[in-house]
């Protein structure tokens, strides 16, 4: 293959990734943004998400276009509601006090696992993948179905991007953000509000993890990536901002995806050493450090 | 009076696991050696974030630490047994010193998510070196080293009796640490830092403090663990591990002395007894984690104290 061809492969799969990591990233900075709850359970969600998606995909016969459209709308309703009674049955009672609310998300995290392990069992689960067709780029074939993930991931974004600053829901979000006592003087439901974001929150994973499943299967364990993964976005990104989130997952998810690609074309002794490991330990070494020394985030303003 | 009867207390409980042993079946004295050492785990564990506020999620670094230490020092360097139980806490005291350092610059939810990474970069660390660690197989020791002099502390009622003095010199130096000065000091940071500090305390090196001694107890265990139970293994290092001490301590009582292993003693049977009857005992310890945060914050102990028993320490 010629560089340039390899180039546009790392780049294509950089995106899909990238795209599909923003989704599950946004859930967790939008949770974060507005209710300063550190949801550490929001890789199960995820996983949930995937799992429901084979589910679903096992229970409709026909062409699997149908049963995938039909996970991709159900399934982040059901993880988002699983994830609304969790935030009234137990964050809410924490009145959102920060530490008692991440050990209760650890506890949460422990439930779903085991839930998804006891239900659905230890095995992966494949999904079938809805359409099926190449595209040809000059020296290679490459999947149909991962174009259709990144368009399918910009067009969520950006519908997300709408309804928080375009309609009246995404109006008493934000209003609930920056004050919440001064929100509910106003008449806003801020109980309701809470559930909702930590819903959608839950939602949005659910709808990255049906976007992947077809590419990657389902599996209890599953997990442990997004979550980590999303963290390092959301910190690197600055804690809260959408916009420096999706900007953090573009940069993580395209050195995640391009670096194994890229670098034994250019330094043919990779891999005797640097293996993915290292990679991940690096990585976990600079989100931690960032979190030392710039809490804001790359991106991010300097908190008021 | 009122140190008086603690101390008697405490001495009870002590004199209590050293009168069971002959009572034991081999089965729980194995078990209870192995709370035992877990109980110094969650001791430490119980100094940082009981008695300083330090929620930490990265503990399993420390415990490690010493485990690593103790094991590897054994398999790989010849290192006695005696020997693998004092580098033990030095590995785990220098590891919390060197975490603590950076992640004492964060508080509250960001110190929580950076000891979570450290302790991450611990675990790959330890299966990135997997020629020498053995990754998740992990290293048994051989039973050969596992001995003081001609004792051999593989077999049931010396390791019992080991686990014991490692557990009642912890128990004993935790409860002289809490009553001291610096102990004050330690609630005190908890309680409001910023009054401390006016008060003329620096809360940065306070928190190094406990941390680190918080660390030492970590290594102690871990080395026990390795010495006693001869297995070494990346799983040990893994988040899960970070989360038993926190889930103990909830349980027990945090700020309490004895918290720790009554949380332990109760949480290991349940999961002992759970695990008999159904494999998924991770569900015990999520559900244990959430009813404890929404109806005993303060764990068995700790409510004990505010009701009944305002003296225990």
């Amino acid at each position: 293959m010629q560089l340039g061809s390899i180039f546009l492969l790392a780049l294509l799969e950089g995106l899909a990734s990238a795209s599909v990591l923003a989704l599950t990233a946004c859930g967790l900075s939008l949770v974060f943004g507005i209710m300063r709850v550190v949801n550490v359970a929001h890789g199960e969600f995820f996983m949930l998400g995937a799992v429901l998606a084979w589910f679903t995909a096992s229970l409709i016969p026909g062409p699997p276009a149908l049963a995938f459209a039909v996970a991709l709308v159900v399934c982040p309703l059901i993880v988002g509601a699983i994830a609304a009674l969790a935030d009234m049955l137990v964050l809410k009672r924490l009145n959102y006090e920060p530490e008692a609310t991440i050990v209760a998300t650890i506890g949460l995290l422990y439930i779903l696992q085991q839930g998804a392990l006891t239900v659905f069992g230890p095995n992966a689960l494949p999904v079938p993948a809805p359409v099926d067709f190449r595209f040809q780029f000059p020296g290679f074939g490459y999947s149909g179905y991962k174009i259709a993930v990144i368009v399918a991931a910009v067009l969520l974004l950006l519908g997300l991007w709408l309804i928080l600053t375009r309609t009246r829901i995404g109006l008493v979000m934000r209003a609930t953000q920056i004050d919440r006592a001064t929100a509910r003087a106003f008449g806003i439901n801020v109980d309701r509000v809470y559930a909702g974001v930590f819903a959608m929150g839950a939602g949005l994973a659910a709808i990255a993890a049906v976007l992947i499943v077809p590419i990657q299967q389902a599996h209890y364990l599953m997990g442990a990536d997004p979550l980590l993964l999303s963290f390092s976005v959301v910190i690197i990104g600055g804690l809260g901002s959408l916009r420096g989130t999706v900007v953090a997952a573009l940069l993580i998810g395209m050195v995640d995806q391009m670096i194994p690609i890229f670098m034994p074309v250019v330094f043919p002794a990779y891999g005797a050493w640097f293996t993915p490991t290292l990679a991940k330990i690096m990585a976990t070494l600079v989100v931690a450090l960032v979190l030392v020394f710039r809490p804001q985030g790359l991106f991010g303003k300097r908190a008021a | 009076m009122r140190d008086k009867r603690s101390l008697i207390l405490h001495l009870a409980v002590l004199a209590a696991l050293l009168a069971a042993l002959p009572l034991l079946s081999a089965y729980h004295v194995t078990n209870v050696a192995k709370i035992m050492v877990l109980a110094v785990y969650a001791m430490g564990y119980n100094i940082a974030f009981g008695y300083t506020g330090l929620l930490s999620l990265g503990h399993a670094m420390f415990f490690a630490a010493g485990l690593y230490a103790a094991g590897m020092g054994i398999s790989l360097f010849g290192l006695s047994a005696v020997g693998a139980l004092v580098l033990g806490p030095v590995a785990g005291g220098l590891a919390a010193t060197l975490v603590g350092l950076l992640a004492l610059r964060t508080a509250g939810v960001a110190f929580m998510i950076v000891t979570l990474m450290f302790a991450q970069a611990g675990y790959l660390t330890i299966l990135y070196f997997v020629r020498y660690t053995r990754g998740d197989e992990g290293i048994v020791i051989a039973r050969a080293t596992r001995a003081i002099g001609s004792v051999d502390l593989s077999a049931d009622t010396p390791r019992y009796l080991l686990a014991f003095g490692i557990f009642a010199l912890a128990l004993l130096l935790n409860l002289a640490l809490v009553r001291s000065p610096f102990g004050r000091i330690m609630v005190a940071m908890r309680e409001n830092e910023a009054r401390s500090r006016m008060l003329g305390y620096n809360p940065y090196t306070v928190k190094l403090t406990a941390l680190a001694v918080s660390g030492v107890y970590a290594g102690a265990a871990g080395a026990a663990y390795a010495v006693l139970f001869g297995y070494v293994g990346a799983s040990l290092a893994s988040v899960q591990y970070s989360i038993l001490p926190l889930l103990y301590v909830l349980l027990g009582g945090a700020g309490t002395v004895l918290g720790p292993f009554l949380g332990a003693l109760l949480m290991f049977y349940l999961i002992d007894y759970a695990s008999s009857a159904t494999s998924a005992y991770l569900f015990i310890v999520g559900a244990a984690l959430i009813l404890l945060v929404l109806f005993a914050p303060k764990g068995i102990l700790g409510t004990l104290r505010e009701r009944h028993a305002r003296w225990l320490p």
